[in-house]
């Protein structure tokens, strides 16, 4: 288990859980379901936010958001 | 046969997640019969239009609401708050709810409409943007879809106009779904009696519910097993393949940034040069009409109000609208291509620490040729209280109507026009005013980010649409309603004030006025004096001295005497109120300067202007100290006008006024006491 901050850009990974509960229901309208492939397309110039794709689309987030995303990768 | 109980004259509102193309929607059921206004207490535009349709005997009357993006009814946003209660809410009388979805997002975009199912009212759903799936090869079963949700489904291509009627015929037809897609098993839906009555009792609360997460992740589970049977897609879209190529580029590490810089560039170009033209026409074009109604009506005081006062009021306002629009086709081209939230993602970490976002850079660009429609554009931003920070420090940034008041002063400080005998001293001075009111307005914003409290989360959660290309008619639209809400609106207010200002400027109640009057109409209708314009520019100068402003300019004086400012430039102060550049005409008429080259005239008067000791007047002091007053204080009422109406109050206009006010008057002190 990591984090979704953690993981290479092209790296695929499952949603597990959430650390933090106001944003995980934000999160969740956003698409990013427990159960969902997750990957992160690519990141902004400096390093921050990401860009995630999530149930068929891309969704952009902050490092701090992205920690807060329980995944596992797939290997 | 008619049928008497159909009801014919139906309250519709669209309901879908933001980017499901709601408002391309909202504009091909309505064209341009929409009107846009704000909803109580919040600064959320409310857009409100009209349709009409016959089917077989009937003709139907659709009023039609477009309700704020959401993406369920578990509101995060201000935005969404307002959708939800709208929705809810029973004074409304909504008849019929449109389910807006994007056919190539349906997994996200059917969460919503399950929920909305759920609350038992009327639906019908739009599958729109059909012609995309159809495009990519997504297959959607929509007579099975249908059947499952148990709402009339329109498959619509709103960008073209296509399913419309179809639509508009489905709409008359709607009725109550039978189907459920929440828990039926679930203890908390149970207590309230119905999901409606939970989705209310939950409006009530400001905490998540941890129900929130469950009932959604259980809407999802069956939305899986509803597109695994009714959607056939392919592995991967072509139109996300070629938004990823794009993105490559647009969020390149050093291509993204030329590209925002050219971006930014034309933005600047057009506001600031191509803007020029037409406002000059407007300019003429008012003046003109009123040199004709002078002519036409019977000299007098109703004359006088109708022409400097109502047209030349009116002309102040309508010479905003080419800044307006072009900056409005700008930031239209740019959200409905998609590439404003990608400007956003590139700027995120630059703007973020000053408590901006990244979609501030082009209200910012903008406003160096002017706050007016930067502070419109601003609504691009999502995120309250970065909004409103971005409001507050745009005045700050320098204007094009300071222009002509830092080049007089300028000249006035530096005749021969070089600093430190090398240097071209008007080109120094005024990028020093563009920097210090740029600094000033990014350590504004860093206060402000710590002290403004929103009940908002500040997320960047933030959806990255697929490119798309705009369309002429969604732009045309936006500029059109942008530019009735700022005449309709703003304009009011300007108008008022304008009013007011030449009421003040024109009329004095002392016995000295009414003679001065009277002499400048003896000299006009004289035919024996010959040096007729000296003389009455002579007497307009004492008028105004006498007037109901100049009054007012020896009133203040000893509040503005510290800062090195008498009460001719009191009087500037306060005309000037109006529009900055008008400092520029109204020390013209103090110092009666010659027509023929006012602006040469007026920086004689004033360099050779000495006070009751004989020492120069406009010296170094007095000249940098109204130079910074001007950088600072917020000497515009169109400004004000227009923070009233984008954040849909007093409040924050108050605030701005206060903090700009205490800025000006703090730093012309400074270099007043410092300098002289």
């Amino acid at each position: 288990m990591t984090t979704l901050n953690e993981l290479k850009p092209g790296e695929k990974a499952i949603i597990r859980s959430f650390s933090n509960e106001a944003l995980s229901s934000k999160l969740i309208d956003m698409g990013c379901l427990p159960g969902e492939l997750v990957s992160i397309s690519r990141l902004a110039p400096l390093g921050c936010p990401y860009m995630i794709h999530v149930s068929g689309y891309e969704l952009s987030l902050r490092k701090a958001e992205a920690m807060t995303v329980v995944v596992e990768t797939l290997s | 046969m008619s049928d008497l109980s159909l009801n014919t004259h139906l309250k519709i509102a669209l309901v879908g997640n933001p980017n499901a193309g709601k408002s391309t929607l909202f504009n091909a059921l309505t064209g341009l019969n929409q009107k846009t206004g704000n909803y109580s207490g919040v600064t959320v535009d409310r857009y409100e239009g009209k349709s009409a349709f016959n089917s077989g005997l009937h003709h139907f009357e659709f009023s039609i609401l477009d309700l704020p993006g959401l993406y369920s009814l578990y509101p995060k946003s201000n935005d969404e708050v307002i959708a939800c209660q709208t929705l809810l809410d029973e004074r409304e009388k909504i008849d019929v709810v449109v389910i807006v979805v994007d056919a190539t997002n349906l997994k996200r975009h059917l969460m919503l409409a399950t929920q909305l199912i759920d609350l038992k009212i009327k639906t019908v759903l739009a599958l729109n943007m059909i012609d995309e799936a159809n495009k990519q090869n997504i297959i959607i079963d929509v007579a099975g879809l249908s059947d499952t949700l148990g709402v009339p489904i329109a498959a619509v291509d709103s960008r073209h106009s296509s399913g419309v009627d179809q639509l508009k015929e489905l709409i008359t037809e709607a009725k109550i779904s039978d189907a459920l897609f929440y828990d039926l098993q679930s203890e908390v839906i149970k207590d309230k009696g119905s999901y409606k009555a939970y989705i209310q009792s939950s409006l009530q609360q400001t905490s998540a519910q941890a129900f929130e997460n469950t009932d959604k992740i259980y809407r999802f589970n069956i939305i899986n097993y509803l597109l695994a049977k009714y959607v056939k897609s392919p592995a991967q879209l072509s139109q996300k393949e070629m938004s990823s190529k794009i993105d490559a580029f647009a969020t390149h590490k050093i291509f993204g940034y030329v590209l925002l810089l050219f971006i930014l560039f034309l933005v600047f170009q057009f506001i600031f040069f191509i803007s020029e033209s037409p406002m000059n026409w407007i300019e003429q074009f008012f003046l003109q009409a009123g040199n004709y109604v002078h002519a036409a009506m019977p000299a007098g005081q109703l004359n006088d109000l109708i022409v400097n006062g109502l047209i030349a009021g009116i002309g102040g306002v309508v010479m905003f609208v080419p800044q307006i629009a072009f900056l409005f086709m700008f930031i239209g081209f740019l959200e409905d291509s998609g590439y404003m939230a990608r400007a956003s993602f590139i700027m995120d970490r630059i703007m973020r620490p000053f408590g901006l976002n990244g979609s501030s850079v082009i209200p910012l660009i903008s406003a160096t040729a002017c706050a007016v429609p930067s502070i419109m554009a601003t609504r691009s931003i999502k995120n309250v209280k970065e909004r409103l920070i971005t409001i507050f420090i745009l005045p700050l940034i320098s204007c094009s109507a300071r222009l002509p008041v830092y080049t007089l002063l300028i000249s006035v400080l530096y005749p021969n026009n070089t600093f430190l005998g090398i240097f071209n001293s008007k080109g120094l001075v005024l990028l020093a005013f563009y920097l210090i009111g740029f600094v000033i307005s990014l350590l504004t914003a860093f206060v402000l980010k710590k002290l403004v409290k929103t009940n908002e989360h500040s997320f960047f959660i933030m959806e990255l649409p697929v490119y798309r290309k705009p369309q002429l008619k969604t732009i045309g639209i936006l500029v059109y309603n942008k530019v009735k809400v700022f005449i309709s609106e703003a304009g009011k207010i300007i108008l008022a004030i304008s009013i007011v200002l030449w009421f003040l400027s024109s009329h004095g109640y002392s016995k000295e006025y009414k003679e001065l009057d009277q002499q400048v109409a003896a000299v006009q209708s004289s035919d024996v004096v010959t040096n007729k314009e000296h003389i009455i520019k002579h007497l307009e100068s004492l008028k105004l001295e006498h007037s109901y402003i100049g009054k007012l300019g020896h009133f203040i004086e000893p509040a503005i005497a510290p800062l090195g400012f008498d009460w001719k430039i009191g009087i500037a102060l306060i005309t000037s109120f109006a529009a900055r550049e008008v400092f520029v005409g109204t020390m013209a008429t103090i110092y009666q300067s010659s027509d023929a080259d006012k602006e040469e005239g007026i920086k004689e008067k004033l360099r050779n202007e000495l006070d009751v000791y004989g020492n120069k007047k406009y010296n170094t002091a007095v000249c940098w100290s109204l130079l910074l007053f001007y950088a600072f204080a917020l000497q515009c009422m169109s400004t004000i006008a227009v923070v009233k109406r984008e954040t849909n109050g007093w409040k924050w206009v108050f605030a701005q006024l206060l903090f700009l006010s205490v800025l000006a008057y703090g730093s012309a002190f400074l270099a007043q006491q410092v300098l002289s």
